[in-house]
């Protein structure tokens, strides 16, 4: 009984410490920002809305998260239309060798966002006159994410019987039309998670925004919260939690938005 | 009028589906394409649909070689086992959904979806979604889709087989009406053989991918051209036995009949329903010799199975008539078929 007891204790304690070690930071995010004088500790905040007023004047602030938007919004898109497109068609036509070659590919993917291969990418960036442009960091941050994107649809593709496509085709309709009238309604909670993931990953990235992006015009937020420095080299800890907590805030919302609207359901939109 | 020649398709890895086939369907004829799974019927209704190409031969639906032509531009509309209604449309729109391609605009699509949804008793069901529905309502929302976009032919996978054994009755009787009325040339896929004798006006049995017999479901059902269809028709498997003719005599099961005129010497084999079989419990002269050792309530009547020397013999008796387990009985046979290298020889 006792030792049944100490168990359960021991159980919470733990539950408890785990919960604190993830959720300090979080709270830290929260009030820091209202701090004058923020420090690597949570504290009740001495309040004050100044430290939004200082990073409003920041020359990059503002346009990094634009910029975000820019990167993060044209890699989403861009990984949802191919992906789609790339899934809907290894799913429905046999070709030998499909599996390896999509694990091949899911292999590949974290060489390409991988640090090995950054040099190369630069090279590839100079010589293509993409440097310094959202284009070059859509691409490349693109080509990273599509494999497991792929892999992920292709999943929701299978799941769809194909009868409902044949009905279609005998009725006429053609393969966009099928596509769009059909397959991509169906599909469409697995669109919504793959746009999601890929922005959530363009957003927090920085490597590669970092060493494409020579602009700071041109940099998103997670590469100008790394200039909020003073010139001694110490962090400003009121900037930099201010500018966490705005960057933060659109992928929250969005993730709320399309939580709410298709629940993020990782089998497929089909009951049968 | 759909007719098919020398119709093949060899699926990659050499198995042969169909196998030169010849067929006519007459205009408004119900079709029944019947077989045990694997025969090759899907893979043939599929073929006329437009969704697989055959490996050699043709199609032509009203005189037009439709062989080279894409499933939307034959003309036909199929209903499939699983009716395929779009879960994310209402049955308005899935009913309306060959209209929408067609590019008939929105207001008359809605109001042909709800003209033919009320010929088929749906009306109160259009603004539902299909998992909203319950299996024949489903079914018939699948029906009413086919019927909206004026077809010269239906194709219908299995259309009964995903109800439940009471409903499936009740659909077939709706369905048997619905083509009568709408004269549709109508070809259907099935493995139930009541299904197929009930609805169509012909039937082919297939098997391995080739038409083993084509007739009325009367000439089927009586006169089954080899043992493959003898044994795959009729509610109670027939009694194949084993024979053998001597001398004018045919011996089988421990029973000496006489032979009929005209046949051979030699081995056969000799058919005869349960149904047409009348169990004595005393010894006749052509009568199969036996020991009662089954007994199966099929409602109205039993099913009982004679045990004889070499093997088992199934006969079926009124309700009420069946003789104890155990018991010595005698089956009379008043209808038999008797096959030679797997030919009907006589009658």
């Amino acid at each position: 009984m006792i030792r049944h007891t100490i168990g359960r204790l021991a159980a919470t304690v733990f539950i408890a410490v785990v919960l604190a070690f993830f959720t300090l930071p979080m709270l830290w995010l929260a009030s820091a920002p209202f701090d004058a004088t923020p420090a690597i500790t949570t504290s009740i905040p001495e309040f004050t809305l100044r430290n939004f007023a200082a990073i409003l004047d920041n020359p990059y602030a503002l346009g990094s998260i634009r910029n975000s938007l820019i990167q993060g919004g044209g890699a989403a898109a861009l990984v949802v239309v191919l992906a789609a497109l790339a899934a809907y068609a290894l799913s429905r036509v046999r070709i030998p060798g499909r599996d390896v070659l999509l694990y091949v590919l899911l292999l590949l993917s974290s060489v390409v966002t991988g640090t090995a291969a950054m040099v190369p990418i630069f090279e590839l960036a100079t010589r293509l006159d993409l440097i310094d442009t959202h284009l070059g960091v859509i691409l490349v941050v693109s080509g990273g994410l599509l494999p497991a994107a792929i892999f992920i649809l292709k999943d929701f593709m299978d799941e769809t019987p194909t009868t409902y496509e044949e009905s279609a085709r005998v009725f006429g309709a053609s393969s966009l039309q099928i596509l769009r009238h059909i397959v991509i309604p169906l599909v469409r909670p697995g669109l919504a998670t793959i746009a999601v993931w890929a922005l959530a990953s363009v957003w927090g990235g920085f490597l590669f925004q970092f060493i494409l992006l020579r602009d700071p015009d041109k940099a998103p937020g997670s590469v100008i919260l790394y200039t909020l420095y003073t010139e001694g080299g110490s962090p400003r800890l009121d900037l930099i939690s201010t500018f966490s907590l705005l960057y933060s805030l659109p992928v929250v919302a969005m993730y709320l938005f399309v939580s709410q609207r298709y629940g993020f359901r990782f089998h497929g939109g089909i009951k049968r | 009028m759909i007719s098919l020649h020398g119709l093949t398709k060899v699926f990659a890895g050499g198995v042969r589906a169909l196998d030169a086939l010849d067929l006519t369907i007459a205009d408004g004829e119900f079709f029944a394409l019947l077989g045990p799974s694997g025969c090759g019927k899907t893979t043939l209704l599929r073929t006329i649909a437009g969704l697989e190409t055959p490996t050699s031969g043709s199609v032509r639906i009203n005189a037009t070689d439709v062989t080279a032509l894409p499933p939307g531009r034959r003309d036909v509309a199929m209903v499939f086992q699983d009716y395929a209604l779009f879960p994310h449309m209402t049955v308005s729109e899935n009913i309306a959904y060959p209209l929408r391609i067609r590019k008939v605009p929105r207001l008359e699509r809605a109001a042909k979806a709800a003209e033919v949804a009320r010929r088929l008793s749906l009306p109160d069901l259009l603004h539902r979604r299909p998992a909203q529905l319950s299996g024949g309502q489903q079914q018939r929302v699948a029906l009413a889709r086919a019927i909206a976009c004026h077809p010269t032919a239906f194709l219908f996978d299995e259309p009964l087989s995903n109800l439940d054994a009471r409903l499936r009755l009740e659909a077939r009787t709706f369905l048997k009406r619905l083509q009568r009325e709408l004269a549709v040339t109508t070809v259907f896929v099935t493995h139930d053989q009541a299904e197929a004798l009930a609805l169509a006006d012909r039937i082919a049995v297939m098997s391995h991918g080739r038409m083993i017999q084509i007739g009325t479901p009367a000439e089927v059902f009586q006169r089954p051209a080899t043992t493959f269809v003898a044994a795959f028709i009729g509610s109670t498997p027939m009694n194949l036995l084993p024979g053998k003719i001597t001398s004018g005599a045919l011996h089988v099961a421990g029973a000496t009949l006489p032979a009929p005129a005209g046949v051979p010497d030699g081995d056969l084999v000799y058919g005869a329903r349960p149904e047409y079989l009348e169990l004595l419990l005393e010894a006749r002269p052509g009568a199969f010799p036996g020991t009662v050792s089954v007994l199966e309530n099929l409602g109205t009547s039993t099913l009982v199975t004679l045990e004889t020397d070499a093997t088992l013999i199934q006969a079926v008796v009124p309700e009420g008539d069946e003789p104890p387990i155990g018991t010595p009985a005698w089956a009379l046979p008043r209808r038999s078929l008797l096959y030679r290298d797997d030919r009907l020889l006589h009658p």
